[in-house]
Order: structure tokens, then sequence, then C-alpha cells
């Protein structure tokens, strides 16, 4: 046999599938990190990168397919093993103690810094390693991480895992590590990576602006809908084919039959532009407004803030012209003790009332009336909610928000994670609603809704970059905006 | 980061400040309380209050609460005042095993996930059931050498002061200095990010919580050693006492935030508050709500003092 001379991979994954219930997270993904490069990880929002980040990181196991670090098979997996074999992750949510001090932090992540006098030696370890990826920064190590700015702290994690006790890292993965430093500091860690990757150290980068991608990694893969499409050296990239790589491989049906909302129909939402907003944020009376861009880039934010403006939580109006529908149904959805029906009718109790007390006659016609008109799939709508499908749930919630006169519905993403049969019956009612003069504000990760809206606003970093109308309304336009970069 | 100082500096200030208000208060009340007995009279009975202070606060620094910190107590000083004279393997033994117990309580608690409260408050039953078995009408008495130490006549500086500063130091070095203690707090502040460095997160809770029954037996014992002989129900007050203990000395209910310096000084307090008010005849029925009182004025000033922080 002839061996080949080449180190083995930092990494090597194959056929890596995850399912979440229906979902497909992971569909059979080969992935090999070599030493020495930095491989850029781009796609758009349920493409499956934070799930192989996970993978990789040993935070969770995939259902099939295996994994192996620095070519040996990982058994047992989980996370001892990942860092056994030199894999350490930068996590896109900051991940530090927020009680401990920086020192204290230090020595969580780093099982090696055993013995007496461990506190010195860890502060002058993060210290210096502070000091080499971000010179000139005026963070005081002995402090409190709670006391530092979200920069900081972004800072401190970012060193704490580039850092060597017992041994030097081989793999660091970088989950937006940039997302809250300014400019000048993205280019000292970047310059960084490139030292760290140049001394024969690997990097997985995943980052929103291409420019970093494209002037760090060396080879980039694109992943969409829990596959690897497109594995290349970066030389094969420019901004803009690396967006066409994310899209659709089946180019989308045209916009679904632009509906024609008049355009002098009332204005219900009218904002004057945010800081860094290229344009405010209107809805006509029955339009579909979409809000874009990857996830936690300010969309959930937007739309929390147009409900808060709208209602008061000191002595609110009943009933409220505005609804919302959640997103997270477990957290903030459904009350998993009631009944459907309950869950249905607390939307507008008062409609259902007379003299304080609740109309039984009134709340059973209720349901039998939005049973027929969701078709939520249950026998009896005394059933528990949790009962139902998750599918079936979110046409409850709907159904909570559409039984009230509210004039404005805004929806968190809340279709999920649910089955395609399901999404359509709910996108039939929400054209029908639009239709009868109901505002939709549509917060979606997933294309095909964005499709589905009249006018899109696409977010990055908490503002409004780019409104797309009718025709404009495509995979291409939306990746594009969403990911800077792209050469304007 | 001068302004991150100042407001740990703040949090510690507070229960000190107030413990040295109500000192004074006292010493004007009463003058003769200023002297080696009189200090050793008003501070006796504040260190089994501040090792169970101490015992909560390790349970508090983990996210969870102890409702069965009282009883455990009791228990505790049941087994020491019948077994530890007569028959010291067989308490020792008992002693041992109801701190496995405590460990196995916080096992449970972490992997099903459960509300700490409610199983504390069904543990507080079991040990109280326990404590009467043992020991069903008050009596027992304690061990010699237990006794000759909570009532050393120790030179110049009365023993319970100097009890009470030997318990906040290894507290603070158990606690706030080694790795164990790192890992404690870390777990209250982030247990996923401790997971994945590689940690046992159900490894710590148990130890934390092995740590804080040892805490408790200490202070069943400390308290025999006070008055000599049991009862079942001799520290019931300790659940509350302790909890209110820990949030005076500047401790958080989640987040990991905690201060064994400030536990033991806020333990200190709750007991001073208790004899001021003695000194000024209100009845004891009262002592409670005041004890309570004291309480909201110090968490209301803590509140005015983050809020000009922010």
């Amino acid at each position: 046999m002839n061996m080949t001379l080449e180190p083995p991979p930092v990494v090597s994954a194959r056929g890596v599938r995850v399912a979440f219930g229906a979902v497909k997270a992971l569909d059979g993904v080969d992935l090999d990190i070599l030493p020495g490069e930095a491989l850029g990880l781009v796609g758009h929002n349920g493409a499956g990168k934070s799930t192989i980040v996970n993978v990789i990181n040993g935070g969770l196991t995939p259902h099939e397919g295996r994994l192996a670090y620095g070519g040996q098979e990982s058994v047992a997996g989980g996370v001892g093993s990942a860092r056994a074999g030199g894999v350490r992750c930068v996590f896109q949510e900051l991940s530090l103690c927020p009680n401990l001090t920086i020192v204290e932090n230090t020595r969580l992540m780093h099982r090696g810094l055993t013995g007496f006098g461990w506190r010195k030696r860890a502060l002058a370890l993060i210290s210096q390693t502070l000091g080499d990826i971000f010179p000139g920064h005026r963070i005081d190590c002995t402090g409190t991480v709670g006391d530092l700015s979200i920069a900081e702290r972004q800072m401190v994690e970012i060193a704490i895992n580039f850092m060597t006790v017992t041994e030097a890292p081989r793999l660091v993965i970088l989950d937006e590590p940039t997302s809250s430093l300014d400019a000048a500091l993205a280019e000292q860690l970047m310059a960084h990576v490139r030292r760290f990757v140049g001394a024969g150290g690997s990097v997985l980068l995943i980052s929103h602006i291409l420019g970093e991608i494209l002037s760090t990694s060396t080879r980039i893969v694109v992943m969409k809908d829990g596959k690897v499409v497109v594995t290349k050296p970066v030389a094969g990239f420019t901004a803009k084919s690396l967006v066409e790589a994310m899209g659709s491989v089946i180019k989308e049906k045209g916009h679904a039959a632009a509906r024609a909302v008049a355009g002098d129909a009332p204005e219900v939402i009218n904002l004057p532009a945010s800081r860094g907003s290229v344009c405010g944020f209107s809805a006509r009376k029955g339009e579909i407004i979409g809000l874009a861009g990857l996830g936690g880039h300010g969309q959930t934010d937007t739309l929390l803030s147009l409900y808060r403006a709208r209602s008061s939580n000191w002595w609110p109006k009943r009933p409220e012209d505005i609804a919302f529908v959640a997103g997270d149904r477990s957290l903030n959805g459904t009350f998993p003790l009631w009944s459907i029906l309950r869950n249905l009718s607390i939307g507008d109790l008062g409609a259902l009332s007379s003299r304080f007390a609740i109309d039984h006659g009134r709340e059973e016609a209720l349901g039998e009336d939005w049973k027929a008109k969701t078709a939520i799939r249950t026998p009896d709508m005394h059933n528990p909610i949790l009962s139902l499908s998750g599918g079936n749930q979110q046409k409850v919630l709907f159904a909570r928000a559409l039984s009230t006169p509210a004039a404005i519905v805004l929806m968190d993403d809340p279709m999920r994670g649910v089955d395609i049969g399901t999404k359509q019956d709910v996108y039939a009612i929400i054209r029908a609603e639009a239709e009868a003069g109901r505002t939709f504000v549509w917060y979606s990760t997933e294309m095909d809704e964005i499709c589905l809206c009249d006018r899109v606003y696409v977010f990055r970093d908490g503002a409004i970059v780019a409104e797309l109308k009718g025709e404009e309304i495509s995979e291409d336009h939306v990746l594009a905006a969403s990911f800077s970069g792209e050469a304007a | 980061m001068k302004k991150g100082l100042s407001a740990k500096t703040m949090r510690l200030m507070i229960p000190v400040v107030s413990l040295v208000v109500l000192l004074v208060a006292v010493f004007w009340l009463q003058p003769r309380a200023m002297s080696y007995m009189g200090m050793n009279l008003l501070f006796n009975l504040a260190v089994p209050i501040a090792l169970a202070t101490i015992a909560q606060m390790v349970i508090i620094a983990v996210n969870d609460l102890d409702l069965s910190i009282g009883t455990f107590v009791s228990f505790a000083a049941c087994v020491t005042a019948v077994y530890l004279p007569t028959d010291p393997l067989t308490g020792i033994l008992i002693l041992a095993l109801a701190i496995g117990a405590y460990a196995l309580m916080g096992v449970i608690i972490h992997l099903r996930d459960l509300p700490s409260i409610v199983v504390t408050l069904g543990m507080s039953f079991v040990w109280g059931g326990l404590a009467v078995l043992i020991l069903p009408a008050p009596g027992g008495t304690a061990p010699v050498w237990l006794r000759a130490l909570m009532t050393a006549a120790t030179p110049v500086i009365p023993f319970a002061i100097i009890a009470s500063i030997v318990i906040a130091l290894v507290a603070h070095l158990i606690v706030m200095r080694s790795t164990f203690g790192v890992a404690i707090r870390g777990v209250g502040g982030n247990a996923r990010s401790v997971a994945r460095a590689g940690w046992s997160v159900l490894k710590i809770k148990a130890m934390a919580y092995a740590l804080s029954g040892l805490f408790s037996v200490l202070a069943g014992m400390a308290l025999v050693g006070l008055t000599t002989s049991a009862d079942a129900n001799i520290a019931l007050r300790y659940t509350l006492l302790s909890i209110a203990g820990v949030i005076l000395g500047g401790g958080e209910f989640v987040g990991g935030r905690v201060s064994p310096l400030g536990a033991v000084v806020g333990a200190l307090t709750l007991t001073l508050a208790g004899s001021f008010l003695s000194f000024l005849r209100i009845s004891p029925d009262w002592q409670i709500g005041a004890q309570g009182a004291v309480l909201i004025i110090v968490l209301g000033l803590r509140l005015l003092l983050s809020r000009r922080e922010a």
C-alpha cells in the first residue's frame, strides 16, 4: 500500500447526518480540515453551518456518519475527544462566565492550568496572548468579565481559545467572530488568523462579511440545505460567485403571482430610517411585508419594537390593534397545560365575555369556526394543545392572532420546523387575510416565504440594508444584501 | 476598570456598614455589651448561623436554593448530641452518610433537571422525621471536646469573633480562590460554557452539594457545643436566616455571584439585629418581622446603588 506522506486532516467528517424532527440539518456532509489551512464556511440560514460546527466541537453527536480527529477515529465522541484532538471553538453567542474574572475563565477553559500559583500563570498567559492578537488593547486581565464591553468579551474569548497552555490548539473554530468587533480589531484578528495558519494551525471561519472570508481563507466551503455544495480554493471565488453559489440550484419559479396592493392604500406603519438603514420602515393596509437577512441581525428586535410602540405594558387596551405570532412555540407561544380551544380563545377573551364571564357557547363557536378555517387536525378542540403536531400547534397560534380584530399581525419566523403541507395551509390563510385588509409583517429565515411577500426589507447588523419590491424579490438579491463585501 | 472595582467593594461595604451601624446602636443602648464577655454573648450564636449561611451560599452559587438547611442542621445536631459522646464511630458514620445523601441530592437535581426548591423542601420533611426518630424528646449531651472548643476562653478577642473570621477565611479560600470554587461559580454563571470546556457539571454539582452538607453538619455540631443539648426543631429558623445572610452579604440568587466574607458578615448582622431588638425591649414576636425589615432596607439600598451605576 502506498502510504500518503501528507499529514492526516485535523478533523475529518464522513457522511455526517443530523436530523431535528422532520428537519434534516445535515444531510450527509463530508468535510476535511487540513493542517495549515483557513477554511471559510458560508451559507444562508438553515444551511447547516452551526450544526456542523457543533458536530466538530463534540457538542452534538451525529445520528449517522464518522468523525476523526488527527486521523484518530473518535469512538467516545463528545466534547472530551474533540478537545483532546486540539479543537477549540469561539461560539457566536458569548460563552464566558460573566461572574468570574478573566483569569478564572481562562482556568475553566484550560484544564492544564493546575497546581499552585495557577492564577499568576494564567494571568501572564492571557495577557500575552491578548497582546499578541490585539496589540494595544486596554483590557485589565484581573477584572471581571461582566464589567467588560461586548467587544472586549469577544476579544477575551478569542484570546483564551488561541492560548497555548500544555499544547497548542490545532483547530480554532471562529463562528462570526467579528460580529461585535470594529473594523480595526477585526483586521487585527484576521492578521492573527493568517499568522496562526502560516505556522501550521487550522482555522474554520464563519462570517457574513465576505471580504473577511475572501481575504483570510485558503479554501472555501459553501453549504446549502445541510449539504456541502461547493469546495474550492479561495482563488476560484469572487464575492459575486460566492453569493451565487449560496443560492438555489433550481432557479425559483419567479415571484409568486404578484398581488397588486393598491398604491394608495393607507399607510399603517411609517417609521423613519434608523441609524445605518438605507430607508425607513413602512407598511400599507393589506400588505405582506417580509423581513429577510441572516438570523439574528435585528429582525426580531424590529418586530418587538413595533409591538411595544402600539401596546402598553401598563394598561393594555382591549382589543389590541396589533397581534404577535411567536416563533418559539414552547417558550412564548403555547400554554402547554391548556386545551386547544383555550389556547385559541385567549387571544381576545373580551369579545367572548358578557358581564365578566366567558360565554361558553360563543367560545365553542369560535373554536369550530377556526378549526374549519385553518384545518386544525384534531377530533376535539378540548384535547390538550400538546396532542397536536408542531405544525398544528402553530396553526392554533395563527388562529389566536387572526381571531382578534388586530389590523397588524407580526410574525417572528413562526414556520420553523413545520411540515410543508401545514405551511401551504397557513400561506393560503395569510393571503386571504391580507386581501381582507390585514397587514402582515413577517420575519422569515426561509426563502420561499420571503418570496411570498409583497415587499421585503433585508436586515444586516441591526439595520435595513435593502428594500425589495415585487419582481426584485429573489434569493440572489436577498443573499447579496445579507452578506456584505459585495462590490456595490 | 476602576468602576468595576468600586462596584465590587460596594457589594461588600453594605453588609459591613450595616453591621457597624447595628453594633454602634447596641453599644449605645447597652454600654456593658462593649466588653469581652458582652461581645462573646452577642456573637456566640452567630457561629452556627455563619456555618449554615456558608452552606446555603455554596448551593446558591450553583443557582439552586436549599430549603432543607434548617431541618438538616437540626438533624445533624441530634446525631451529634445522641451519638458523638457515647458512640462516636456510629455518629461520624451517620453524618458522613448524610453528606453523601446531599451529594446524591445534587446528582438527582442535575440529572432530572428538577427544581432544587421542590427537592429540598421534600427532603426537609425527611430530615425532620429522622431527627425526631433519633431524638424524640429534647435532650442528649455535647461531647466534652466540642463543649470545650465552643466555650474556649481565647485571649483578648472572644472565641465567637475568631471562629467567624476563620469560617470566613476558609470559605473564601475554597469558594473564591481554589479551582473547585471557580468551577462551582462557573456553573452558576454559565453552566453551558463550563460543560463545553470539558468539565462534568454533574460532578461539580455533586461536590458543591456535598460541601454544603459538610458545612451544615459543622453548623449542627457547633450548635450542640453551645447549647449542650439538642432538639429536633432546634434550628428550623436557619433555612430563612441562611438565605437572608447570603443575600445580605452581597450574594445574588442566580448567576453565581456570591461572597463568603459578605455571607459571614450577613449572618453576624442578622444575629445582632435580634439582640438589638431585645435591647429595645421589642417582643421576640416582632423580631422576625424586624429582621425582614432590615433585609428589605439593605436590598433597597443595593438596588439604588446598582441603578446609579447603570
